[in-house]
């Protein structure tokens, strides 16, 4: 079988800065061919250039064949129509990639009006079928609704329904369930595998996460800095991974820091029967407004120097339950207490109690005011100190050597440091008071998987030598294994399933936890040992 | 699209340094004094002695101009500072209490001030306490006061669900610390652009009421009165309305320019835009 789109020394930059440095490909129909590698490595762009969407001044070149004809050498306007009719793509974020102001049925008609491919009744019928197809029946999901009426799978599935609207041959997934839970993703790569096989058409599967593409590609290639260093059909590249960047992409991301246990039987942090309501938009005029139960009955007991895991997804209460634990919103029944004292919302919460318990957030782009230097940044926890240490400098120093930054980062704004540091810098932040707890709330998420390593390291590193407890919320089940010692499965508010963290991801017991670990993508076992032995 | 947004500001910035100018040389120096009546040279035409000629009463048309410069400009930023100094507390205020009772009192307030129609409100304190160049800066800015509280409660809001704000509250940080510290500078740009933009409706109030009595009292010269004066005299003599309106139709111009650029300039989203 010959190749549908070929790529032949792609390069491209932007504003005179290399992106992409020949990188060559070929993927046929029927076939996906998974595209892997960090932030900043081009892969997004390599896609972006094939559909020619690039960003202002960008120049391409090289050549991009589609059944043997150069669309290097089309006009814009010829592009248009080979859009969507030829090729399509979806992205990580389907609530911007969809209008919120029109109906689903209707953003998937215009696929089908805008290329002339149907009258607007027609097209409607084929859209409800599309939507069918990719599982939102109209009798189940009407296809009269909006955007925000949908959960973010749905919205990904209708985006996938305008992408194949017009059975287009090429479908590039740009991160397609990277922000989506780890149940939703299975249920989404499943449907794209089915389209592949049913449909027949190509999928380039763009991801920075090894195990989803180990499950679903033909062939992988593994991008580093504009260049593809290693390419393969995805067995033998898996078993053998002759390239260092390869290896050390795999490694990273099974990667197990180095622990000493430190945790001890007394107790720090102990919630009981904590409750958290929310007041939703009142149906009726009159009478009480129906409420929402955020957290339901919730306990449970952080020990000192422990290291323990929260697991769930999105909306099943962990951030507001981490908002609850910082004194940052009143609860509704039931108490937490810190070290014997009560932890109680707003100003009544006394300073003493709360410098013992900091946060560090998922997004190192916005934890920080754009506006203030680092060393104010990582000095702001003082405010919570009856008097400032005689030399704060001092302190902000030690802590940021602690974490493996250097003292002259004081003086820089935020933006001069990638998301490692800055994720480092956060850290800082929260140990600049010596705190007895450190709440992560999904604090490795966002890093590319050799800087998530380094993070994880250093996280073991700083609670061996300082004693504190972590409380590492997280929906990834790798992070969970690699840092916890014991951890706590939420879902929909309540607490369902707690234990040893090995016991629990090996054996567990409840079966949302075993759906939770089935659904997580795994690189197939055999593969391993063929590659370890 | 690189080059063109700082050229507009320019182009803004040039326009409003020039009138900015002529005013602070108005306080030095002018060619002739504006207060001193001269009926022999009575509508003289451009000479070397009166570059843009004499009006009715034969005083020298550019040291009025320039006179009404520095008024329209007082007045402009004297109302703006009102509406900034008023409206930006009110709206930080009700942006860290967002949703309580405090909130809706401060925004319905803004509301019942926007229902008014400005001009009228202007005319009954004028009429109240008598037309004045200081009467019709307070009149200016108390409308000045809920377009900058709805401004900075509406900047301030997208900024309190950030992380680096729940960081500062982990750090114990009170709502009206957090806004002084994080939120006020912050906003910042956005303020100056909308600051840019009311004073360009300043200088544009000032005139309309100056064009109806209610400004600056003569022998002030402002250039809302000096048109009002003209429009008798639009047919034998349309220079003398030419000129205080072309002035005043430059100086918005180049305050919208300014701020546009501004803008476009200060807008992080933009800025990443343009990279």
């Amino acid at each position: 079988m010959t190749a549908m789109i070929e790529a032949r020394g792609l390069s491209l930059a932007i504003h005179a800065t290399p992106i992409l440095r020949g990188v060559s490909f070929a993927l046929r129909e029927g076939e996906t061919f998974g595209l892997v590698g960090e932030s900043g490595s081009g892969k997004s762009m390599t896609a972006l250039s094939l559909m020619r969407l690039l960003p202002e001044g960008a120049e391409a070149s090289g050549e991009i064949l589609l059944d043997g004809r150069d669309l290097m050498a089309l006009g814009e306007a010829e592009m248009c129509d080979l859009r969507g009719r030829e090729m399509a793509m979806i992205s990580q974020e389907p609530m911007t990639a969809l209008n919120p102001v029109q109906t689903i049925a209707d953003q998937v008609a215009e696929t089908l009006i805008v290329h002339g491919a149907a009258r607007p009744r027609e097209a409607r019928r084929i859209a409800l079928e599309r939507l069918a197809r990719v599982g939102l029946p109209p009798d189940a999901i009407p296809p009269d609704r909006y955007p925000h009426e949908l959960s973010g799978g749905q919205r990904q599935r209708v985006a996938i329904a305008m992408a194949i609207a017009l059975r287009p041959r090429l479908l590039i997934a740009d991160e397609p369930t990277t922000a989506l839970d780890v149940t939703t993703q299975a249920q989404i790569l499943a449907l794209l595998k089915g389209l592949v096989r049913e449909e027949g058409m190509g999928l380039m599967l763009i991801t920075h996460d090894l195990a989803v593409v180990a499950g679903m590609a033909d062939r992988v290639a593994v991008m580093q800095e504009g260049w593809i260093v290693e390419e393969g059909d995805t067995e033998s590249l898996f078993t053998r991974m002759r390239h260092p960047y390869t290896r050390a992409l795999f490694e990273a991301s099974a990667h197990q820091p180095e622990r000493r246990a430190t945790a001890r039987a007394e107790p720090l942090l102990v919630a009981e029967d904590v409750v958290r309501e929310y007041r939703m938009p009142g149906l009726r005029l009159f009478g009480p407004a129906p409420r929402f139960r955020a957290v339901d009955h919730v306990s449970f007991t952080i020990h000192k120097g422990e290291s323990l895991g929260l697991v769930g997804e999105s909306g099943c209460g962990k951030s507001t339950l981490t908002r609850a634990l910082l004194g940052l919103d009143p609860i509704d029944g039931g108490r937490i207490r810190l070290g014997g004292e009560e932890i109680t919302a707003g100003r009544h919460m006394p300073a003493r109690l709360r410098r013992r318990m900091q946060v560090v957030f998922q997004d190192p782009y916005a934890s920080f005011d754009p506006r203030w230097k680092v060393g104010r940044l990582v000095a702001e926890p003082f405010h919570l100190l009856e008097t400032p240490p005689e030399d704060p400098g001092a302190r902000v120093a030690e802590v940021l050597a602690d974490v493996g930054l250097p003292a002259d980062a004081t003086d820089r704004y935020i933006h001069e440091f990638s998301g490692g540091q800055r994720q480092r810098i956060a850290i800082a932040r929260a140990l600049v008071l010596s705190p007895d707890l450190v709440i992560l709330d999904e604090a490795v998420s966002a890093l590319d998987v050799s800087i998530r390593a380094q993070i994880l390291d250093l996280l073991a590193d700083l609670q061996a030598r300082l004693g504190l407890a972590w409380l590492f919320i997280s929906h990834d089940l790798n992070v969970v294994r690699a840092i916890t010692d014991r951890v706590l499965v939420m879902q929909a508010g309540r607490i369902v399933e707690e234990g040893q963290t090995e016991r629990v991801l090996t054996a567990p017991e409840h079966p949302y936890t075993q759906t939770l670990i089935k659904a997580a993508p795994q690189i197939p076992a055999a593969w391993r040992k063929a590659l370890h032995g | 699209m690189r080059a063109r947004l700082p050229l507009q500001f320019l182009i803004g910035a040039a326009i409003f340094a020039a009138f900015a100018l002529a005013a602070l040389v108005s306080f030095l120096w002018v060619p002739h004094d504006v207060t001193a009546l001269n009926i022999a040279a009575k509508l003289a035409p451009p000479s070397r002695e009166y570059p843009l000629g004499t009006d009715h009463f034969g005083r020298d048309m550019l040291s009025m101009l320039m006179v009404g410069a520095r008024t329209s400009i007082a007045v402009a930023i004297l109302a703006v500072g009102i509406g900034m100094l008023a409206g930006v507390p009110l709206g930080l205020w009700a942006a860290a209490r967002r949703g309580s009772l405090i909130d809706e009192i401060i925004m319905r307030g803004n509301d019942l001030v926007f229902a008014f129609p400005s001009l009228v409100i202007a005319i009954l304190i004028t009429a109240v306490f008598g037309p004045s160049a200081t009467n019709a800066i307070i009149a200016i800015g108390i409308f000045n006061i809920p377009v900058f509280a709805r401004v900075s409660r509406g900047a301030a809001l997208s900024l309190w669900t950030r992380d680096f704000i729940m960081a500062a509250r982990v750090a114990g940080k009170r709502a009206f610390r957090i806004s002084l510290e994080h939120i006020l500078p912050n906003i910042a740009n956005v303020l100056i652009v909308q600051g840019t933009i009311q004073f360009s409706l300043g200088i544009l109030a000032e005139a309309g009421l100056s064009y109806v009595g209610l400004g600056a009292q003569p022998p002030t010269p402002s250039w809302g009165r000096m048109l009002a004066e003209a429009q008798t005299m639009i047919y034998t003599a349309p220079r003398l309305a030419i000129l205080p309106g072309l002035a005043i139709v430059l100086a918005v111009l180049g305050l919208n320019l300014m701020g546009d650029g501004l803008r476009d300039l200060l807008d992080p989203r933009l800025r990443r835009a343009r990279q």
